[in-house]
């Protein structure tokens, strides 16, 4: 990960990028610790 | 009038009666005198030689413990009176109706006993109100910080006088305060989202004092966000040691709702510690600071990471799942200690972390003497709130609002 950088711009998209996906995978694994989180309530859906 | 009600009477018009001979009359009631005693000897101490002689700070360090403890985990642990009023008040969420009154209760006194330890960093008690009144510095951050605090103080005092009329029996006033809870909630949530990000946001001053792994641009965020887990924890952490020290002063309704209110906040932590721990992932990618990881200091942010809010998140998540309530309130405790950790890593382990050792601050043991003394103040106020107000019960005369 210790890349050397020759510019801002450079350091951005590789930051950003990784964060982006980091984000992707995020929000995924949110949903799924939501699932677990909630698996076993009761459903007071009514409709 | 029946053997029953007599009791439920006596128990909800308590008169104050200080009787000196049961003073001394417990261990703990030493113990609360001898460091009460040590905390006045320590204000003597500070407003006669200054803070050179009570305290280890220099020009290294302007704030120590006393900022770090008594103001930073006091403001974030006191967080419980935002997150529980906006659960039942605004979220509907009527399960925690026998929280709400101890959180605000404990905010309202966190908050209060705050601003009265701030007067020892800051000296001279008459000069508080300047900033607010005489002379703002809109843009500064810690104004910010003040002012959100002066309001929100005054906000939880009206919050929590219902319980004191309700005790002294003022219907008029209550009727006229209880109209207002929806506002005052709102306000509340407000200055807490603007004042617990703001305290974070008072490091963005030192990005060359503090080590790259807590130093972070989204700092007020990381202070918002764990502020939230950090006042759910606390009303949990706080209703397991009210079960043991005031279970006397509550009520069948506050024994049988307390762990529905377990279980809701615990699952509530652990979605919202889970949401945390990705944000400062994301934090440490957008500053491509891994290589600091493989460090001792990165053992150690690795350690609050994974030990204290990953670890008590799934803790929060099992025990949801499983209907443990005990498990629950081990991750309470643990993410409380989390979140006291990160404010000191934050306000003093990551801070000027480039000094050699000889010149780091380690607190005199006055600071931390007079830490302990308010502690002991918010504990001893609370219990004596407790016993006379009801906030562990109802008042059988006043409906449930």
């Amino acid at each position: 990960m210790d890349n050397v950088f020759y510019s801002l711009h450079d350091f951005m998209v590789c930051t950003k990028s990784l964060t982006y996906i980091l984000m992707g995978l995020g929000v995924l694994g949110l949903l799924g610790y939501w699932i677990f989180l909630t698996g076993r309530d009761d459903n007071i859906r009514k409709f | 009038m029946s053997a029953e009600n007599k009791t439920a009477d006596n128990i909800h018009n308590r008169k104050i009666v200080i009787n000196p001979g049961r003073l001394f009359s417990s261990p703990g009631n030493v113990l609360t005198a001898v460091i009460l005693a040590m905390g006045l000897f320590i204000t003597v101490m500070r407003f006669t030689k200054g803070l050179g002689g009570v305290t280890n700070l220099d020009d290294n360090y302007p704030w120590g413990i006393w900022i770090s403890f008594d103001l930073l985990c006091g403001v974030v642990l006191a967080a419980g009176g935002y997150a529980t009023t906006s659960a039942y008040y605004l979220f509907g969420l009527k399960s925690f109706n026998t929280a709400v009154r101890p959180a605000v209760t404990s905010a309202f006194l966190g908050y209060a006993f705050v601003v009265f330890a701030l007067h020892y960093d800051v000296g001279q008690p008459w000069r508080l109100v300047y900033p607010i009144f005489y002379s703002p510095g809109a843009t500064s951050v810690l104004y910010e910080v003040g002012l959100c605090v002066f309001l929100y103080v005054s906000v939880l005092a009206v919050e929590w006088s219902v319980a004191a009329f309700e005790w002294l029996g003022w219907k008029s006033i209550r009727a006229v305060i209880v109209r207002l809870t929806i506002p005052l909630t709102v306000l509340g949530v407000i200055l807490s989202t603007m004042h617990q990000s703001s305290l974070g946001a008072l490091y963005l001053i030192a990005p060359s004092k503090m080590h790259p792994l807590w130093y972070s641009s989204f700092i007020p965020v990381f202070f918002f966000i764990s502020s939230m887990f950090a006042g759910m924890s606390m009303v949990i952490f706080e209703g397991a040691l009210a079960h043991k020290g005031l279970h006397a002063e509550m009520d069948e309704h506050h024994l049988r709702d307390a762990d529905k209110v377990v279980l809701g906040f615990g699952k509530a932590a652990s979605i919202v510690m889970m949401g945390y721990f990705f944000i400062k992932l994301f934090g440490l990618a957008m500053d491509n600071n891994w290589k600091y990881l493989a460090s001792g200091y990165g053992l150690w942010y690795l350690v609050e990471i994974f030990g204290f809010v990953l670890l008590p998140s799934f803790m929060y998540a099992i025990g949801a799942r499983e209907k443990k309530t005990g498990l629950i309130r081990l991750a309470a405790c643990i993410t409380v200690i989390g979140v006291v950790v990160n404010r000191f890593n934050v306000s003093l382990v990551a801070f000027n972390w480039q000094l050699p050792p000889a010149e780091k601050y380690f607190p005199h043991w006055m600071e931390i003497g007079l830490s302990i003394f308010v502690v002991t103040l918010i504990v001893t106020a609370y219990r004596v709130i407790c016993y006379y107000m009801p906030v562990l019960r109802e008042h059988p005369d006043y409906e449930a609002h």
